[in-house]
């Protein structure tokens, strides 16, 4: 045990990352965090905090530290630290990320600045409203619709006469599309969700793309749903939606594939 | 759009503003603004262009005097940024037509790690020089044939 020990040590040293190493550098950086609270009409401010980094210290790690010894009072929303429940995204020096999936080091800059990511309404410092972005979600039908599944049936007869088997290559349609956590991130920097508050979203369209896809899903109104003006035919491929995704959903994939069988370029689904 | 209940909220939005910076996000959203900026640049100078023909029903005289107007380097300059704007326009266009059906994006795959977006491609980003190559070589030979004299 004390072998392994050492060995760690030894292996942090020559990373030159030990604390307990007299070269280590423990460097300081600026955290700008936006303050503000709504529900009090308080007038909205920046606050500069000086936070201890490491190599592999992220913003969300250091804004926890502020909150832990420098400002109790920050609002932040996060919980997985990982990149997992899409609960900590905001605008970091000008971009939306999740604070939890960006270090410090890689963004090399001596000020960070996190604000709230834009384009949702805010409640308090750097928590913003998803309301409306779930709404948008909501209204696509996000989960499979199939007419021939009788809910009458007991779940054995279902998984014996019902079985829905796909392919690799059914499977490769939607999957990507199914990792999205719905951090907001994509709906933030999209530039037509800027100006238009009817306008779905990267995240919605992707999403009933990710349905229509699916070999399973035989729902037949739910391109309906998008045909419209403030729809799908509003996106006009920024592309700032996939390159913002922390996940590779790529939304603007989908949206566009979509639209190619909306307009008849694609004509089975199971094609595109 | 049907919206489940809620109303709209345009707290926090960036609207117009959040185009005006389009160096966030990479040339695909450069390629967005320099879209819609020669958009309106060229409804601009449609307007005027109509404008101008129109004093043609004034005679002659009327027409000549429009024409010094337009016959200045100021004039050409304005020219030469039309060239630019309808050649980038119509380049940039023709690859945006093949994006939204779907065409040059590649295929929906499993992403791993480090992500690379698919629809943000090689092509696409080539499609995207190319216009921009394009033109720099029509503003070139337009500035030549306007400014370069005989």
């Amino acid at each position: 045990m004390r072998e392994l020990d050492n060995m760690t040590v030894k292996s942090d040293k020559k990373a030159g990352c030990d604390p307990r190493d007299d070269s280590f550098d423990l460097k300081k950086t600026t955290l700008r965090v936006f303050r503000t609270n709504t529900a009090q009409g308080k007038d909205s401010h920046f606050d500069s905090l000086v936070v201890p980094v490491q190599r592999w210290t992220t913003v969300l790690d250091s804004l926890l530290y502020a909150k832990s010894y420098l400002d109790s009072s920050i609002g932040i929303r996060y919980s997985c630290r990982m990149a997992s429940c899409g609960s900590c995204g905001m605008k970091i020096n000008g971009i939306p990320r999740l604070a939890c999936y960006t270090k410090i080091s890689e963004l090399e800059d001596p000020v960070v600045v996190c604000e709230p990511l834009p384009n949702f309404p805010v409640i308090r410092d750097l928590v913003t409203d998803f309301t409306q972005f779930f709404n948008h979600h909501k209204s696509i039908n996000p989960y499979i619709q199939n007419l021939n599944y009788d809910k009458t049936e007991k779940i054995d007869e279902v998984s014996s006469s019902h079985s829905h088997r796909q392919s690799r290559e059914e499977v490769d349609k939607y999957l990507q599309f199914s990792y999205c956590i719905k951090c907001g991130l994509c709906y933030s920097a999209c530039p037509t969700v800027a100006t238009d508050t009817k306008f779905p979203g990267p995240q919605a369209l992707a999403q009933l793309y990710r349905y229509y896809a699916d070999s399973r899903d035989a729902g037949k109104n739910r391109l309906n749903i998008v045909d419209d003006r403030h729809g799908l035919w509003r996106c006009h491929f920024a592309g700032s939606c996939s390159k913002v995704c922390p996940k590779g959903v790529d939304p603007a994939l989908g949206i566009q594939l979509l639209r190619s069988y909306m307009l008849g370029i694609s004509k089975d689904k199971r094609n595109v | 759009m049907k919206m489940l209940g809620q109303k709209n909220n345009r707290d926090n939005r960036e609207g117009l503003k959040g185009w005006l910076n389009p160096l966030r996000y990479g040339w695909e959203r450069v390629s967005y603004w320099l879209q819609r900026l020669t958009g309106i640049f060229l409804l601009v100078y449609f307007v005027g262009h109509v404008f101008e023909t129109s004093s043609l029903v004034g005679g002659r005289n009327a027409w000549d005097t429009m024409l010094e107007m337009t016959q200045t380097t100021w004039g050409h300059t304005f020219l030469i940024m039309v060239i630019g704007a309808s050649t980038f326009h119509s380049a940039n266009g023709i690859r945006l037509i093949f994006t939204h059906v779907g065409i040059g994006l590649g295929k929906p795959g499993r992403p791993d790690y480090p992500y690379y977006p698919s629809s943000l491609n090689t092509r696409q980003r080539s499609g995207i020089w190319i216009a921009l190559i394009l033109t720099a070589v029509a503003m070139l030979y337009g500035a030549n044939v306007l400014l370069g004299g005989d």
